[in-house]
């Protein structure tokens, strides 16, 4: 027997080693981005945290059977919906959400909270996308940890994707991967994928408790047209504008409003106004993390918004939304979508005293910029452990 | 019942590409196989 052989095969057992090694590593990081608890101390205006299986029984056993609080006040009065998490890569929403469901009280109507209504895009990054896996908000008492997530749903949950996405019911032609979009999947099909079912799920919730009014909390880049507004149906055009004129004049930031345009289909200000008696909201808030000239992509990126490739690109007229060396810091983002859900619901309440939802204990713009959003996060070490819930 | 399909595609793929591997003389075409092989170990194993 030659020695050349036993070399080889010696050689070979190195490489395969490194690579093992390599998998390892990259498959334990990956495990614990896609497992990373997010506890959640509900406040004293929730009343019960339901599951979205108890609106849609399929979904029960899946990644994105997920919690929805309920804050229902000793009033009756009409429904809310806020949707966080639609696109867990826009982490304003689901803090701006989390300081909800920690914070509020109701003493009229219902609120109703989702954090992460795609948990399973929660539970991955972009592919190539090179982000961070998790980022944390300081807080007093030290950190919270949230995992980064994805705009798509997570392909370990739903997979493969098809050549070209047919939207149900419209038909229309969507980018393939938008399949795995829940919000491009609106308003969802009970037999469909899970994305397609979760859009289901949510549809089946706003029915069955009457909610009057759905927000969906998001963030764009600056390079896209449709920023710092809101979305609105036309049912409820008069409730944004409203809004609009009331935030820009004595909110303390510009907010603009858009019409949910009626072709493009599958988004949730179009969908759950077509297909429910609710008025659907949607809102943008800037986020230079998503912009693709942004620079390295990473945790402090995400959290300060600060990037000089991008205010260049805004020095060259190619943004939507202002952006200097400030950046757009997350405690902005988050206090924008806190006040402009507060002031929905007063306008709402004033024009329909019937329908009423009254809300307090949340900070405004800004309280959440001088305090920062980690300011109205709950020590989960000081928390009954049996009202901890994780999402 | 097309994910089961395309998770023993990519098994069957594994299988093809630790063989290549097996078989190659040049070190520089066994570690280009073996990085090539860990996404689909990965998703086998519903890591990634």
């Amino acid at each position: 027997m030659s020695p050349m052989p036993t070399a080889m095969t010696m050689r070979k057992i190195v490489i395969a080693a490194l690579g093992a090694a390599l998998g390892a590593a990259a498959g334990l990081s990956f495990y614990q981005s896609r497992h990373l608890p997010e506890p959640v101390v509900p406040g004293p205006g929730v009343t019960a945290v339901k599951k979205l299986s108890d609106y849609f029984g399929p979904l029960e056993g899946t990644a994105n059977d997920v919690n929805v609080y309920v804050l229902e006040g000793a009033e009756p009065g009409g429904a809310f919906l806020v949707l966080c998490g639609t696109h867990p890569e826009e982490p304003a929403g689901r803090l701006a959400g989390w300081i909800f469901a920690e914070n509020a009280s109701v003493s009229k109507g219902r609120l109703f909270v989702i954090l992460t209504a795609n948990r399973s895009a929660s539970t991955v990054t972009r592919l190539g996308g090179a982000y961070p896996p998790d980022y944390t908000i300081v807080t007093p008492w030290g950190g919270r940890t949230f995992r980064m997530g994805d705009r798509w749903s997570s392909p370990l949950d739903q997979w493969p994707d098809p050549e070209v996405y047919v939207h149900y019911p419209s038909r229309q032609e969507l980018a393939y991967i938008d399949i795995r979009n829940l919000n491009r999947t609106f308003p969802g099909r009970p037999g469909g994928t899970l994305t397609e079912k979760t859009g289901h799920a949510i549809l089946e919730l706003i029915r069955k408790e009457r909610v009057d009014v759905v927000i969906d909390l998001h963030e764009a880049e600056l390079q896209y047209p449709v920023i710092s507004t809101i979305v609105a149906h036309e049912k409820g055009a008069d409730l944004a504008t409203l809004t609009s004129m009331m935030l820009s004049s004595e909110g303390g930031f510009a907010m603009g409003v858009e019409n949910s345009p009626r072709a493009l289909r599958g988004l949730s200000h179009r969908e759950i106004g077509d297909n429910s008696d609710a008025v659907s909201l949607l809102l943008e808030a800037p986020q230079p993390f998503l912009d693709a000239t942004r620079g390295r992509t990473d945790r402090a990126l995400l959290l300060t918004g600060r990037d000089e490739f991008v205010v260049r690109a805004g020095k060259q007229g190619l943004l939507f939304e202002k952006i200097d060396d400030a950046g757009w810091p997350i405690d902005v983002r988050v206090g924008r979508h806190t006040s402009t859900i507060l002031q929905i619901l007063e306008i709402w309440s004033e024009d329909n005293p019937g329908r009423a939802v009254v809300a307090g204990g949340v900070p405004r713009y800004d309280e959440v910029i001088k305090s920062g959003t980690g300011a109205y996060l709950k020590d989960v070490k000081t928390a009954d452990p049996a009202k901890i819930v994780y999402e | 019942m097309i994910t089961v399909l395309y998770y023993a595609l990519t098994a069957f793929v594994a299988v093809l590409l630790v063989r290549n591997f097996i078989d190659r003389k040049k070190w520089q075409e066994e570690v280009l196989y073996v990085i090539v092989l860990l996404p689909f170990v990965l998703r086998i194993l519903r890591l990634k």
